[in-house]
């Protein structure tokens, strides 16, 4: 089964949407790969810098509530993926990004506020772990402080996760 | 136990029921456009799943960046073109007959009560207005819709709107969803059906409910719905009336939708319109919304006019009755871009280019493009756009630009102004 984990970027607000995980103009890119460049270039959030994101080892997102809002487009998905990020740990998500997220095999993880908090708390250099057999996430701070987190995935959801995303699960059933 | 309108329409669509919470449905129309879905084309291909399930359930456009502006958008257009062309599938809209997708596809009357929808596009919820079931998707949801013709969802829940009272003069349906995101937020009917009841929704036409459908996704809902009723039937006569004996006989068949006295909501919300001042937005979410009063005078460099919110020929009708006889201001530049081609038509027949040209607005072809900053209309670095569209995302029709939604009314009345204005006055005065 794919790994997910490994150092995590932390977005401290809600309601990042599509259009700032990648903007319009670049919906003409006909290969994912043309969207590597431009993760996150038009987020708005004090401080930072999206020159500071890619191709920098982060492996994970963590953020607020109602990630991904906004609009339908898998590139918000893409530009993650393509830059080896596959799995976003949120307050909640868009339908639709969410979604997306689990029909690319990719892991979208919902967690109570609280819990947010508490990864925060541990940033900002922090690694999280999803262990999906047991539910659970587990973040590390630098200095090795650990918290560990249940979780609940859609049944549906995981069985995309653990097929490799919606159209293989989809071909081989309808 | 009763049911709503969305739970009739995926029982009679169940293909699958992986979990109890999850459903795969049949899908009656899978609509297509130029951006999402070039890469569900090649990637299908690169697996060799080159098909689809029915062309004649797959509606395709080029829309968002038309005609091409440069080689990228001019090969996805070509992937898309290719495609329907080898596939035959027969409702294929190209230059010279495209327009936004979600005002061309009710046009030719592709959405009916009942039918399940879906399209790579999130304002895909705007086909709700005629009782039907119609979701944004992503791309792979997308492909899966074309190659087998079915979608999964996790069993919605309804959030029911009534919208009661009597709209004032000067205040329209998009007024009204402005006022609803704002009391729901961006994500208080997320995973949640919008079902807009009430007399104000039966008294509005089906270009309004399309408005008011449109942007139940800025408040995270997957689609949009009104019960379908005269006026839909009304709409549809054209493409349905060899399928009854007469208009009537449509009315009653569509009550079949119709959600049950004792149906179960997630919640429900009112509100009284009667007392509603025009809305704008003041931030970069579409519930940062404030009256009209609150706003005035703020500062306008482009006014935009068209998208699948508000490019409709009733909203053009509106806006040219506030612009005939006044010329916009000169710090202002209007861009018009009408909804369709017919839209286009109609306003060519019924003068009403003409007040937009004489008011000096220039107007484009129909298409997306100014709405998402791709084509037609793209604003500079911190500049600001009055606008009828749906979005006002930091930098979403141009990096490091603000946009204004509003109305078409409040838009013409600020375009003249040469910053934000009340549209009511100018009505006024027309009746005086």
């Amino acid at each position: 089964m794919k790994n997910f984990g490994g150092k995590a970027l932390l977005l401290d607000r809600n309601d990042i949407n599509t259009d700032e995980i990648i903007p319009a103009k670049y919906l003409t890119e006909i290969t994912k790969m043309g969207l590597q460049p431009h993760l996150l270039e038009d987020l708005k959030l004090g401080g930072f810098d999206p020159a500071s994101v890619c191709r920098q080892g982060y492996r994970a997102i963590v953020t607020r509530a109602n990630f991904g809002c906004g609009s339908s487009r898998e590139h918000a998905v893409w530009v993650l993926e393509v830059n080896d990020i596959t799995m976003v740990v949120a307050e909640s998500f868009a339908r639709i990004f969410r979604q997306n997220m689990f029909n690319n095999g990719l892991l979208a993880v919902e967690l109570p506020a609280a819990d947010i908090d508490a990864i925060f708390a541990l940033g900002p250099d922090v690694e999280i772990q999803a262990d999906l057999a047991g539910n659970r996430l587990t973040a590390t701070a630098a200095g090795g402080e650990q918290r560990s987190f249940a979780f609940r995935l859609n049944e549906f959801d995981r069985e995309l996760v653990l097929a490799g995303g919606w159209l293989a699960y989809a071909d081989q059933r309808y | 136990m009763g049911k709503t309108i969305t739970e009739k329409i995926f029982d009679a669509h169940l293909r699958d029921t992986p979990f109890a919470d999850n459903v795969v449905l049949d899908i009656d129309v899978v609509m297509c456009h130029e951006i999402t879905t070039p890469l569900a084309i090649t990637d299908l291909e690169a697996r060799g799943l080159d098909r689809v399930f029915d062309p004649h359930k797959i509606k395709v456009v080029i829309d968002h960046v038309t005609p091409s502006k440069d080689s990228k958008s001019a090969t996805q257009a070509k992937i898309l073109r290719d495609w329907a062309r080898r596939h035959h599938i027969p409702d294929f809209f190209d230059v010279g007959r495209n327009g936004v997708c979600h005002a061309l596809f009710p046009e030719k009357g592709f959405i009916r009560p009942g039918y399940t929808v879906i399209m790579g596009d999130s304002h895909t919820c705007t086909h709700g207005a005629f009782g039907a079931f119609a979701a944004g998707v992503g791309t792979t949801d997308l492909e899966v819709g074309i190659l087998k013709g079915v979608c999964a969802f996790r069993r919605p829940q309804t959030l029911r709107v009534e919208i009661h009272g009597v709209l004032p003069q000067g205040v329209y349906a998009k007024d009204v969803i402005l006022a609803v995101i704002k009391r729901l937020t961006v994500k208080g009917a997320t995973d949640m059906v919008m079902e807009f009841v009430g007399p104000v929704v039966e008294a509005m036409d089906m270009e309004s409910r399309m408005t008011l459908c449109n942007m139940a996704v800025e408040a995270g809902a997957t689609c949009g719905v009104c019960m379908p009723d005269r006026v839909t039937a009304e709409y549809l006569w054209p493409f349905i009336a060899s399928d009854y004996a007469d208009i009537q006989a449509a009315v009653a068949d569509f009550q079949r939708w119709h959600s049950d006295p004792d149906a179960q909501y997630a919640g429900t919300v009112r509100f009284d319109v009667s007392d509603l001042a025009p809305q704008v937005t003041y931030g970069f979410k579409p519930d940062e919304v404030k009256d009209v009063s609150e706003m005035e005078g703020a500062p306008v460099d482009q006014v935009y006019m068209g998208s699948c919110t508000n490019g409709r020929i009733s909203d053009l009708r509106v806006a040219a009755e506030i612009l005939a006889g006044h010329r916009i201001a000169d710090t202002v530049r209007g861009i018009l871009a009408p909804a369709t081609p017919k839209v286009y038509q109609q306003a060519l027949e019924e003068g009403i280019l003409k007040i937009f040209l004489d008011a000096g607005f220039c107007v484009t072809n129909p298409t997306c493009g100014a709405c998402l900053g791709m084509s037609n209309g793209v604003l500079a670095e911190g500049e600001i756009c009055a606008s009828t569209t749906n979005r006002n995302f930091n930098g979403r029709m141009g990096k490091g630009g603000m946009v204004h939604l509003m109305s078409p009314a409040t838009a013409a009345a600020t375009a003249i102004a040469g910053h934000i204005t009340d549209p009511r006055p100018y009505l006024r005065r027309e009746e005086a």
